[in-house]
C-alpha cells in the first residue's frame, strides 16, 4: 500500500517505574498515510508507550526517531511542536474556557500580540463543521456533553497536528453515529498522508480502520501485523495467549429460563427524573439478570442511579420486596440491600490512597455508621476472601489501590459491593477499559451470582455482553425505556433495530 | 431608536458575569443608602476618596487576582508590601539613595520574592498555602530586621506624590497613586483577556492537568503569577509609602485578608479559572464604601467594619453557591 | 525507616532540641521547684499546649479536605466571653459559656461547609474576618483582666508536677486518638477526604461527619482560648490567638497530613506543634533577637516541608545519582534490579 519511509521509529524502548517494568525493549514504527493500532491488555504498556512518544515521560533506554532525526521530548509542548498531537481517553480540556478557546489555546491567532477573538470564533466554527458539529463556540466547554467535548478535543488535535495523530481510546464515550463520524474523519486524514496511532479495546473498530497493528503484552513486544493478514481470533490469542474457548463456554452454558414465578424483588412504576429519564416501569426478579441496552446518552446510568438513590426521583414509585420505599440516598438503598458499582471507578468508586482492605470494607462500614466499627481482623478476612475469589493482583490487602491496574481496580470495587451481600447488584459498565481475560472473569461472576439468587442489573455498551448474560433486556433510547425484551433467542439485530425504531408500534 | 431597544432586549447576562454584576449591585446599593442617609455622602469626592485611600490595596488585590485565577493563593502579599515600604524607607532615609533608584529596586525585590515562591511551589510541588505562608513569615521577619520601629519618609519625590492632587474639574481630585493603580488594572485586564499568557492563567485554573497535556507552558505561567503578585505587592508598598509617608514593620498586617476578600466579593472563585479584574476593583470599592459608611455614622466602633465585611462575604459566597447550583 | 511519614518531623524536632543542647548545655536541665517540674523543656510543653489543641482540631478538619481559618478568632472570642463572665459568675459557668459559644461557632462553620456546601477556605474566612469584631463587641473594645484563682490555674497551675495546660492538651489528644481509631471514624474521615463522591456512593452520609469535625475544631479552639487568656490574665480581642491558625495548619502539614485530605496523623500533628513551639523557645534560648523569630521560623518550616516533599527528594536523588555515575563508571546501572 504505502511503502514510503517511516515517519516514526521507536527502538528498544525501556521504561521502569518503582516496582514494575512498564516497557521492556519495545520497537514501534509508523508510516505516513496509515492508521496503526496499538493493542494489548491492561498492563501491556500501551499508555506508557504513548506517554513516552508524546513527551509526558522520558525513557530509561532506547531511541525515538521522527522523520529520521533522533528526538527526546522534554514535555508535551515539545512533542506538539514537533508535530505529534494527542487526544486522550479522558477529555483533557479546560471546562471553564469556551469551546473556541479550547481549540486554540496556546496558539491563539494574534495581531501585534493581541488575541483576535472574532477570527478565532469563526475558525473554530469552521473546524467543528468539518466534524459535522454545529454549536455556539462561545459557550463554556463544561456545559457541553462528554461526547461533544471529545469532538472538540479531536478538532483541536486535528488543527494542531502536522504529522502524527495519537488517539488514546477516543471512542469510549461516543455513540455509534459519532464513532462513524470519527472514522470518516480519520479516513480523510489518512488519505492526506497523516500517520495515525489508534488505541482501542473495540476490536471491531480496530479492524474497520487500522492498516497495521502492534501487539504488546506485559511490557514486551509480541509482534507487528498487517490487518489484512490477521483475523480477530488470532489477534486476541496474541493479546492474551489463551484460547477463546473460555469465552464461548459462557454462551453455550445453561442459562436458566426466565421464570415468571420467581419472586419480584424490585418493582418500579412510573419512576422518573426530569432531564434524566422519562417515567419507566420495570420489575427485577430474584436471580434474574436484567440488561440495559442503548446508545450513549440514552439514560441507562440515570435509570440505575434512581434505583440506587444516588439521584432523587421526581415522580413515580419504587417497591422493594413488596414494600414501598423512597430512596433518598445511597445509604437508604443499601439498607434495602441494593449495591451500585459506578462506571467511573476513579471518580465515583475507589479511594485511591486507601488500601485494598479499606476500600473493600468501606461500604459495609458506611452502612454501620461510625460508632460500630468492623474489626481489623474481619476487614482482613473480607479482603483476603475477595482477593482470592476475584484474583486481584497484587494479592496484598495492604496494597494501595491507586497503584493497581484498571482491571484490578474494577475487581476491588466489585468486591466492595459483594461484601455487602446485596439482593440487587447494579453494575454500570463493569468491563469498560478492561482486558479480555478480566472481562471474561467478571462476566462469569455475574452469571454465577444470578444462579445463586442475586438479582443483577447489568449495563454495558457492548451489546454482545448484554445479550450473553441477561434474562431480560430493557432497551433505552433518548432517555426513555422503549421496550423490554425477554432473552428467548434474542439477537443483536433485534436489539439494534429496536433502538433504531424507538419501540414497537 | 429601534436598534437600541433591540439591543437592550436581547441582553441576557451570561452566567459567569453574574457575580460581578452582583458586586456592582451591592456597590450601587451601598452608595445609594449612604447618599440618602448622610447628605455629605452624595458628593462625588466621597467615591474618589475611596479610590485614594485604597489605591495600594487595589494594586495588591490585582496581583492576588492573578494567583487566585490559577487556583493558588498568596498569603504573603501584606508582608511583602510592608517589606517594600520598610526597604524603601531604609534606603531613602538611612542610606541616602535617590527615589528613582529605590523604587525600581524594591519592585525587583518583590518580584524576586514572588518568583522564588512560585519556583518552590511548582518544582517541589508544595502547596501554595504553605509556601506563601513561609514567605509571609520571611518577609515580615525581614521587616523586623531592617527596623523595629517606624521610619518617617521625608524624600521630596515621595512627599510630592503624597501631596499633589490631580484635579479632575468640578472641584474633584484624585492622587497620583490612583492613576497608577488604574493603569495597573488596565494592564492586568488587557493581559488577562488579550494575551496568550493571560488565557493560560485561566486554563491552568480550570484544569492544570489538561493545560499540561495540551502543551501549555504551565510551569512558566505558575511561576509568573506569583512573580506578578510579588511585584504588585511591592508596588502596593510603594503606594502605601506615598500615602502614609512612613514605614512601619507592623504595616499591612492583615492586608492579605482584605485582598482575598476583595477578590472573592468581586466574583472570582477561589478554586480558580473564573473571574475578572473588574470584579476585584468592585470588591475593593465595596470594602472601601463600608468603611466610609461606618466612619460617616460616627457612632459605630471600628470593629463593626470587620463584622459587616464578614456578613457581606457570607452573602456573596452564598449567592455564588446558589448561582452555581441553579445552573447545574 | 526514612519512608515512615513521621520520620522527618520527628527527626527535625530531635535535631532542633539537640541543637539547643549544644548551644546551652543546661537546656535539658529539669529541676523540681515549688513541687513541680521546671525547665526549658517544660516551658515548651506548657506554652505549646494551645497550639497542640488547635492543631488536633484542625487535623480532623483537614482530613475531610477542609480547613478552618477561624480558629484564631474563636480563641479570641472564647477568652472574651470567659473573662467578661468571670466578673459576675463562677469559673465553671464562665468556662461553660465560653465553650458553648465556641461550639455554636464551630457549628456555624460546619453548616456553611456541610449544609450550604461552601468551600471551607471561603466559609471559615467569614468567621476569621468577623470573629475578632465579635470578640471586640463582647469586651466592649477594652482589654478585660481577671484575677480569679481557679481560672488562672488553667494556664499557670500544675498537676502531678506537670503543667495543667499540657495535661489538658494531652487528654484531648489521647481521647481524640482513641475515638478516631477505636470507632470507624478514622476510616470514614479518610474516605470522605480521599474521595467525597465515591464515599457518598458507598453509603457514607458525609454531611454529619464533616459538620462534627468543625464543631470539634471550634471546641478545641475554645479550650485553647481559655488557656491563652488565663495565661495573659485577660482577654485581648485583637491579639489573642493572632495568626495561630497558620501555625496550626503548619503543624498539621509538618506532621504528615496533606491539605488535600485523606490520610491523617494526630501523632504527627502533635510533633509538628511541638516543633513549632520549640522553634520559638529556641529563638529565645539562643538569644536570637526576637525580630528574627519569624525569619528563623520561616527557614526551618521551609526546610521541613522541602524534606517532606517527594518531588524535592526525587530531584535530590537524581542529582546524586548523576554525580555518582560520573565518578564511578564501572557500576552505571546499579538501580536496575531484575524482577
Amino acid at each position: 500500500m504505502r511503502q514510503s519511509r517511516e515517519i516514526l521509529r521507536m527502538t528498544g524502548i525501556r521504561k521502569r517505574f518503582p516496582g514494575v517494568t512498564a516497557l521492556d525493549g519495545v520497537d514501534f514504527r509508523m508510516f505516513p498515510g496509515e492508521v496503526h493500532a496499538l493493542m494489548g491488555e491492561n498492563g501491556a504498556g500501551k499508555s506508557t508507550l504513548i506517554k513516552v512518544l508524546t513527551g509526558v515521560e522520558g525513557v530509561d533506554a532506547g531511541s525515538v526517531e521522527l522523520a529520521g532525526a533522533t528526538v527526546a521530548f522534554g514535555g508535551p509542548d515539545q512533542a506538539q511542536r514537533a508535530g505529534i498531537s494527542t487526544v486522550y481517553q479522558e477529555v483533557n480540556l479546560c471546562p471553564n474556557l469556551s469551546v473556541a478557546e479550547n481549540i486554540f489555546i496556546g496558539r491563539e491567532p494574534r495581531r501585534l500580540g493581541r488575541i483576535q477573538w472574532s477570527w478565532m470564533r469563526q475558525r473554530a466554527a469552521e473546524l467543528l463543521a468539518r466534524l459535522d458539529l454545529r454549536l455556539d463556540v462561545s459557550a463554556e466547554l463544561g456545559t457541553q456533553s462528554i461526547a461533544v467535548q471529545q469532538m472538540v478535543a479531536i478538532a483541536r488535535a486535528l488543527d494542531v497536528s502536522a504529522r502524527v495523530l495519537v488517539l488514546d481510546e477516543p471512542t469510549s464515550s461516543l455513540d455509534a453515529k459519532e464513532v462513524e463520524q470519527l472514522m470518516a474523519v480519520l479516513r480523510a486524514l489518512r488519505a492526506d498522508g497523516m500517520a495515525i496511532l489508534f488505541v482501542s479495546h473495540f476490536i471491531d473498530q480496530v479492524f474497520a480502520i487500522a492498516d497495521r497493528m502492534t501487539v504488546l503484552r506485559n511490557g514486551k513486544l509480541v509482534g507487528e501485523y498487517v490487518t489484512a493478514e490477521i483475523t480477530p481470533v488470532r489477534l486476541v490469542t496474541k493479546m492474551i495467549g489463551k484460547e477463546l474457548a473460555a469465552l464461548d463456554e459462557l454462551e453455550v452454558s445453561e442459562r436458566s429460563r426466565a421464570d415468571a414465578d420467581r419472586p419480584v424483588l424490585v418493582a418500579a412504576d412510573g419512576l422518573t427524573r426530569s432531564s434524566g429519564i422519562e417515567p419507566f416501569s420495570m420489575t427485577i426478579r430474584r436471580g434474574e439478570v436484567v440488561g440495559l441496552a442503548g446508545l450513549l446518552g440514552s439514560g441507562r446510568t440515570e435509570l440505575a442511579r434512581l434505583l440506587f438513590g444516588a439521584d432523587h426521583a421526581d415522580g413515580g414509585t419504587l417497591d422493594v420486596d413488596g414494600q414501598r420505599v423512597h430512596l433518598r440516598s445511597p445509604r437508604a438503598a443499601m439498607r434495602q440491600h441494593i449495591g451500585f458499582c459506578s462506571e467511573n471507578r476513579k471518580t465515583e468508586g475507589l479511594i485511591a490512597e486507601l488500601t485494598i482492605r479499606e476500600n473493600i470494607a468501606l461500604a459495609v462500614q458506611a452502612g454501620r455508621g461510625w460508632t460500630r466499627p468492623v474489626s481489623r481482623r474481619r476487614q482482613v478476612e473480607l479482603a483476603t476472601r475477595y482477593i482470592e475469589a476475584l484474583d486481584i493482583r497484587p494479592a496484598d490487602p495492604e496494597a494501595v489501590v491507586g497503584t493497581l491496574s484498571g482491571g484490578n481496580q474494577q475487581k476491588v470495587l466489585l468486591a466492595r459491593w459483594l461484601a455487602t451481600e446485596p439482593r440487587l447488584l447494579i453494575l454500570d459498565e463493569p468491563t469498560r477499559g478492561i482486558d479480555i481475560g478480566a472481562k471474561a472473569e467478571i462476566q462469569r461472576l455475574v452469571a454465577t451470582l444470578a444462579e445463586d439468587g442475586m438479582a443483577v442489573l447489568f449495563i454495558s455498551a457492548e451489546l454482545e455482553e448484554v445479550l450473553r448474560l441477561s434474562h431480560h433486556v430493557a432497551v433505552l433510547r433518548d432517555r426513555r425505556v422503549v421496550a423490554q425484551l425477554a432473552n428467548d433467542g434474542l439477537t443483536l439485530e433485534e436489539i439494534m433495530s429496536t433502538i433504531a425504531d424507538g419501540g414497537r408500534p | 431608536m429601534t436598534a437600541l431597544s433591540v439591543r437592550v432586549r436581547s441582553y441576557r447576562p451570561q452566567r459567569r458575569h453574574l457575580p460581578v454584576l452582583g458586586a456592582l449591585a451591592v456597590l450601587v446599593g451601598a452608595y445609594g443608602f449612604g447618599a440618602v442617609r448622610y447628605p455629605a455622602f452624595g458628593s462625588g469626592q466621597v467615591v474618589l476618596d475611596i479610590f485614594i485611600d485604597h489605591a495600594f490595596l487595589l494594586v495588591v488585590a490585582v496581583g492576588a487576582t492573578f494567583v487566585i485565577l490559577t487556583g493558588g493563593i498568596d498569603l504573603s502579599v501584606g508582608s511583602v508590601a510592608a517589606l517594600s515600604t520598610m526597604a524603601s524607607a531604609d534606603l531613602l532615609q538611612h542610606r541616602g539613595w535617590p527615589a528613582y533608584a529605590v523604587i525600581p529596586m524594591v519592585l525587583v525585590l518583590g518580584a524576586a520574592l514572588g518568583c522564588a515562591m512560585g519556583l518552590v511551589i511548582h518544582h517541589f510541588e508544595i502547596q501554595p498555602f504553605i509556601v506563601t505562608l513561609a514567605g509571609m513569615f520571611l518577609a515580615r521577619g525581614l521587616c523586623y530586621t531592617i527596623s523595629t520601629e517606624s521610619i518617617s519618609i521625608t524624600d521630596d519625590t515621595y512627599t510630592t506624590m503624597a501631596q499633589t492632587p490631580i484635579p479632575l474639574g468640578a472641584g474633584l481630585h484624585v492622587s497620583p497613586s490612583v492613576v497608577i493603580a488604574l493603569v495597573v488594572v488596565a494592564i492586568a485586564g488587557h493581559v488577562l483577556h488579550f494575551t496568550r499568557f493571560g488565557r493560560t492563567v485561566y486554563a491552568v485554573g480550570g484544569s492544570e492537568r489538561s493545560a499540561l497535556l495540551m502543551g501549555l507552558t504551565v510551569a512558566r505561567t505558575k511561576v509568573a503569577v506569583y512573580t506578578i503578585s510579588g511585584l504588585c505587592s511591592a508596588l502596593g508598598g510603594v503606594l502605601m509609602a506615598f500615602y502614609t509617608l512612613s514605614a512601619d514593620p507592623l504595616g499591612a498586617v492583615g492586608m492579605e485578608l482584605d485582598a482575598i476578600a476583595a477578590v472573592v466579593i468581586g466574583g472570582t472563585i477561589l478554586t480558580g479559572g473564573s473571574g475578572y479584574v473588574l470584579g476585584t476593583v468592585l470588591g475593593v470599592l465595596v470594602l472601601g464604601i463600608i468603611q466610609t459608611l461606618i466612619t460617616f455614622d460616627g457612632t459605630l466602633s471600628s470593629w463593626w467594619t470587620r463584622i459587616v465585611i464578614g456578613a457581606l462575604l457570607f452573602v456573596f459566597i452564598a449567592l455564588q453557591r446558589l448561582i452555581a447550583r441553579r445552573s447545574r | 525507616m526514612t519512608g515512615h511519614r513521621l520520620f522527618w518531623p520527628a527527626a527535625a524536632l530531635v535535631a532542633l532540641l539537640l541543637g539547643n543542647l549544644v548551644v546551652s548545655p543546661r537546656f535539658f536541665a529539669i529541676e523540681i521547684r515549688d513541687g513541680h517540674l521546671y525547665g526549658n523543656l517544660i516551658d515548651i510543653l506548657r506554652n505549646g499546649s494551645p497550639l497542640i489543641l488547635i492543631a488536633v482540631g484542625m487535623t480532623l478538619v483537614v482530613a475531610t479536605r477542609g480547613i478552618d481559618l477561624s480558629v484564631g478568632a474563636v480563641v479570641a472570642v472564647s477568652g472574651a466571653v470567659a473573662c467578661v463572665q468571670l466578673g459576675s459568675a463562677t469559673v465553671l459557668v464562665a468556662v461553660a459559656m465560653a465553650l458553648g459559644l465556641c461550639l455554636v461557632l464551630g457549628a456555624w462553620n460546619g453548616w456553611l461547609v456541610a449544609g450550604l456546601k461552601i468551600q471551607p477556605i471561603v466559609a471559615t474566612l467569614i468567621l476569621m474576618v468577623a470573629g475578632r469584631g465579635l470578640a471586640q463587641l463582647i469586651t466592649g473594645g477594652q482589654i478585660v483582666t481577671v484575677s480569679s484563682g481557679p481560672f488562672l490555674a488553667i494556664a499557670g497551675g500544675y498537676l502531678l508536677t506537670l503543667p495543667l495546660s499540657f495535661l489538658i492538651a494531652m487528654a484531648v489528644y489521647a481521647l481524640t486518638s482513641l475515638v478516631v481509631r477505636r470507632s470507624a471514624l478514622g476510616l470514614l474521615l479518610e474516605s470522605v477526604g480521599g474521595n467525597p463522591e465515591a464515599s457518598r456512593l458507598s453509603g457514607l452520609r458525609s454531611g454529619r461527619l464533616v459538620w462534627l469535625c468543625y464543631v470539634f475544631s471550634g471546641l478545641c479552639a475554645g479550650i485553647a482560648g481559655l488557656i491563652i487568656s488565663s495565661n495573659v490574665t485577660g482577654a485581648d480581642g485583637n491579639n489573642a490567638g493572632l495568626w495561630m491558625e497558620l501555625d496550626a495548619i503548619l503543624a498539621v502539614v509538618i506532621g504528615g497530613t496533606q491539605l488535600t485530605g485523606g490520610r491523617f496523623s494526630l501523632g504527627g500533628t502533635v510533633i509538628g506543634a511541638l516543633l513549632i513551639q520549640t522553634l520559638t523557645t529556641t529563638v529565645y534560648a539562643l538569644g536570637i533577637p526576637s525580630q528574627e523569630t519569624l525569619l528563623f521560623k520561616a527557614i526551618v518550616v521551609t526546610a521541613v516541608c522541602l524534606a517532606q516533599s517527594p518531588a524535592f527528594r526525587a530531584k535530590l536523588v537524581k542529582r546524586r545519582r548523576r554525580n555518582e555515575s560520573t565518578t564511578a563508571p564501572t557500576e552505571p546501572a546499579k538501580v536496575e534490579v531484575s524482577p
